[in-house]
């Protein structure tokens, strides 16, 4: 789809050093594959043109020192890669504690942007920290955020003031200020304020946005963008800097595929701080923001660091040493464990798009491997497996006719298809008690190698290397990762 | 006049200049409508006379859309499904809402299915929708399995004689394989029951260009019958739509034009277009 940038300035270098001489008119056009390449990443085209230009100018200071060099494409990298971290991280910092307790922050953005999803992550996080967060439903439009703060807070035991069903009803202002005066009696240290979403053109919304600004003084008003934003991004923060006036940046949802441009272009146009990156619907997952890895990713370069935190959370290895415990243990293997082992692998298989990006996954015999996992199948599998009951997972032989259509049912797949897996799971359990009564499995390995058998993904012989193993999971769990 | 209609009026007045058209390939890059995109309309701006830029302009953004049907066919005396899916927070639920209203002002019976049973608060949000709108909610146990309750929704509006079954999805990033998955489960079971007339992808009208690759790896799980763009009430130009349109020729069906239960209308190429360009 979208190749590194790295990729093509290697292109054009390539051609480049044949010819003997780098040019300005060389250096024009890597700066053209740059500017492309930044507006496919959405920077906003105004800071797109600043910056290309800006790294003409360098590009052409040092063409001097590039040309002596045998890494010419690396050197202008070099300097592209220097230029976006300086612009994303010139203002980093942590968040800011008021002197005096409590600290209030409020959160602010378009809607849908992941606020309230933000300030469950937020509390979750400073909690952790030592903290004595209070959150704020402090959204009373959109049909039941109050509801949704409210679930998410007790999710994670952290108190939340709430005093109006909001749907409409209640004000948001009086609300946020009623809060702080709670939070300074009841000794909470932080105060996290959600509010409704917001179009930057919508002055009256943002009116009331900075009533609840000037209501509760905010230490920090952070201000939450979703990574897939567009152009729009320069409006929207220009409208928000001017109508509530905001400290800091979070980035949300960067665990899809977007390049992020926005970072960018917000840093850039406001000069704010980006503090933390939402990289999930869950609330752990929530992290600080990294100006390397965001350059890398807007560059096409995959970013790597969060691919590899990503690798290593997919393939716990937790369930994996449980299994092989069970397998020595001489317990039964069940399809409870056939289906968590599948689901490991299925983890591995969402890896594979995640690997794309990285510059290296062209190598044809990786590719080969992850294209052989046969996505399909499991799904179907797992289907199946998930539609039993827990008992039936445990012990098959009670699967009768009318189970097994009930099951056919509640999968959407065909009862051929339930008996063909049932078939299978039992064959893969005879190996594995033969295996165990014929000494054990190898040590460091850890799936059974019954596991490869039945439903589990068919890989592609692997390309014979000494003994790494061709099942790109259990490759990642011999290597220690 | 916006930066489009200014830009088309001095261009009928004199012969757009290489600089002029540089100013106008910016416009389009600004409007999300993507560097591809952007570049083809400059190509024909190049050929046509200066006189008809305009049309040739609107011309040029039509013939990128899909010709097919932009509405949705109801044959009456059988249940019509839609699958609602999309992004997170890119307005599935209210657009949900939106069109069982729709669907219920023309004197349809709407029954609705929550089936995003993982976010906090998704359930009781269509619950709100419902009651507002007197629309019934299907809804299942907590953390249920959201194919079970599409299962449960479907079977009721067979067996109660419901016209229209709109089903609301958890948002799902096109990243996550085991979600999509879960899509591609929820569309098997529902048609064991019932077949899927309608899914309709849910855009964000901020999105940038990612929006086309989202579609794209949607219409993978689940063949998508047509798209509703969000949020355009903003400052977005919406671009990506038609980006989008015409890399997947798959037709866009509704504007979602606010909060509000009416803010919504049916997809009109020209006046969308027109909005682009004024
Ligand atoms: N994949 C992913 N989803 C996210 C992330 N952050 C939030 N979401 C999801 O995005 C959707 C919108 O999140 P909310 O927290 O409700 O957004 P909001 O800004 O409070 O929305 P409004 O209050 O309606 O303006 C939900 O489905 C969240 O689960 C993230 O980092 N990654
Ligand atoms: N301005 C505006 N806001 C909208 C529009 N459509 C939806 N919204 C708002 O966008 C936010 C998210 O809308 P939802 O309908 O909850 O989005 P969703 O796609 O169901 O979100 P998840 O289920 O969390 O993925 C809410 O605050 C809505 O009120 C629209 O057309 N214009
Ligand atoms: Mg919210
Ligand atoms: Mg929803």
């Amino acid at each position: 789809m979208f190749e590194g940038l790295s990729n093509k300035f290697s292109d054009v270098f390539g051609a480049l050093r044949k010819k003997g001489r780098i040019t300005e008119s060389d250096i024009d056009a890597t700066c053209e594959e740059l500017r492309v390449a930044l507006l496919e990443a959405d920077v906003a085209l105004s800071v797109v043109e600043k910056f290309v230009e800006r790294i003409r100018q360098r590009s052409l200071e040092i063409l001097p020192v590039i040309r002596q060099s045998t890494q010419q494409s690396q050197e202008i990298y070099g300097v592209i890669n220097q230029e976006l971290i300086a612009i994303l991280g010139g203002a980093a910092r942590r968040i800011r504690y008021a002197k005096q307790p409590p600290t209030i922050i409020m959160l602010a953005g378009l809607q849908g942007s992941g606020k309230t999803t933000l300030a469950g992550k937020l509390a979750r996080f400073l909690k952790e920290d030592g903290n004595t967060p209070l959150l704020v439903a402090a959204d009373l439009q959109r049909p039941n955020a109050v509801t949704q703060l409210s679930v998410l807070a007790e999710s994670i035991n952290v108190p939340i003031f709430a005093p109006e069903p909001g749907n409409g009803v209640g004000d948001p202002v009086r609300v946020s200020r009623d809060a702080v005066e709670y939070a300074r009696e009841k000794l909470y240290n932080v105060v996290i304020v959600d509010t409704a979403g917001r179009l930057g053109v919508d002055a009256e919304l943002m009116k009331q946005a900075s009533d609840i600004r000037d209501a509760v003084k905010p230490d920090e008003t952070l201000f939450v963008v979703d990574a897939m934003i567009g152009q729009d991004a320069v409006r929207t923060a220009q409208a928000f800097s001017e109508g509530v006036g905001f400290d800091g940046v979070v980035l949300t949802k960067l665990d899809g595929d977007a390049k992020g441009g926005a970072a960018l272009s917000i840093a850039e146009l406001t000069g704010k701080p980006i503090l933390f990156t939402s990289i999930g619907e869950k609330l752990s997952d929530f992290d600080y923001f990294y100006p390397d890895r965001m350059a890398s990713r807007i560059l096409g370069m995959g970013d790597i660091q969060t691919l590899a935190e990503q690798a290593k959370k997919a393939l716990d290895g937790d369930s994996a040493k449980r299994l092989e415990e069970k397998f020595v243990s001489g317990e039964d293997f069940t399809l409870e464990d056939f289906l968590e082992q599948m689901q490991a692998m299925k983890k591995m298989g969402s890896m594979t798009k995640i690997l794309g990006m990285l510059p290296g996954a062209n190598n044809a015999a990786m590719k080969k491997q992850i294209d052989a996992i046969d996505d399909k199948e499991l799904v179907r599998t797992q289907a199946i497996v998930q539609s039993m009951t827990p008992e039936e997972r445990r012990n098959p032989k009670v699967l009768n006719g009318s189970r097994r259509s009930r099951i056919a049912r509640g999968s959407g797949r065909t009862v051929t298809e339930v008996n063909s897996l049932v078939d299978r799971f039992s064959a893969a359990q005879k190996v594995m008690k033969q295996m165990r009564s014929g000494g054990g499995m190898p040590k460091g390995m850890a799936l059974p190698p019954g596991m490869g058998m039945p439903a589990a993904p068919r890989i592609a012989a692997a390309p014979k290397k000494k003994s790494r193993s061709g099942n790109p999971a259990k490759r990642a769990a011999d290597e220690g990762r | 006049m916006g930066l489009f209609g200014s830009f088309l009026s001095k261009f009928s007045r004199a012969k757009a200049s290489i600089e002029d058209l540089d100013e106008f390939r910016r416009v389009l890059i600004e409007s999300d409508l993507g560097v591809n995109v952007a570049d083809q309309i400059i190509e024909t701006v190049k050929r046509e006379k200066a006189e008809n830029l305009e049309s040739a302009v609107t011309e040029t953004l039509k013939s990128f859309l899909s010709t097919q049907d932009r509405t949705i066919s109801i044959s009456s005396g059988k249940l019509t499904t839609i699958l609602i899916v999309g992004v997170n927070g890119t307005g599935k639920t209210t657009s949900a809402a939106k069109l069982a209203h729709h669907f219920k002002a023309n004197g349809k019976k709407v029954l609705l299915v929550a089936a995003d049973t993982f976010r906090a608060a998704a359930v009781e949000q269509l619950l709100t929708w419902g009651k507002r709108i007197g629309v019934e909610v299907v809804q299942g146990a907590e953390n249920a399995d959201p194919a079970a309750v599409c299962f449960d929704g479907a079977t009721r509006a067979l067996k109660d004689g419901y016209e229209i079954l709109i089903i609301d999805t958890a948002g799902r990033l096109h990243t996550k394989s085991n979600l999509m998955d879960e899509l591609g489960k929820v569309r098997r079971v529902v048609e064991k029951v019932t077949p899927i007339d309608e899914v309709l992808f849910v855009l964000d009208g901020t999105t940038g260009q990612n929006g086309i690759s989202q579609a794209q790896v949607f219409s993978e799980s689940v063949p998508l019958t047509g798209m509703i763009v969000t949020k355009i009430d903003g400052s977005t130009r919406g671009g990506v739509a038609i980006a989008t349109e015409k890399a997947l020729a798959v037709p866009l069906k509704f504007v979602g034009t606010g909060e509000g239960i009416e803010d919504f209308r049916p997809f009109d190429p020209e006046s969308y277009i027109r909005e682009l360009l004024t």
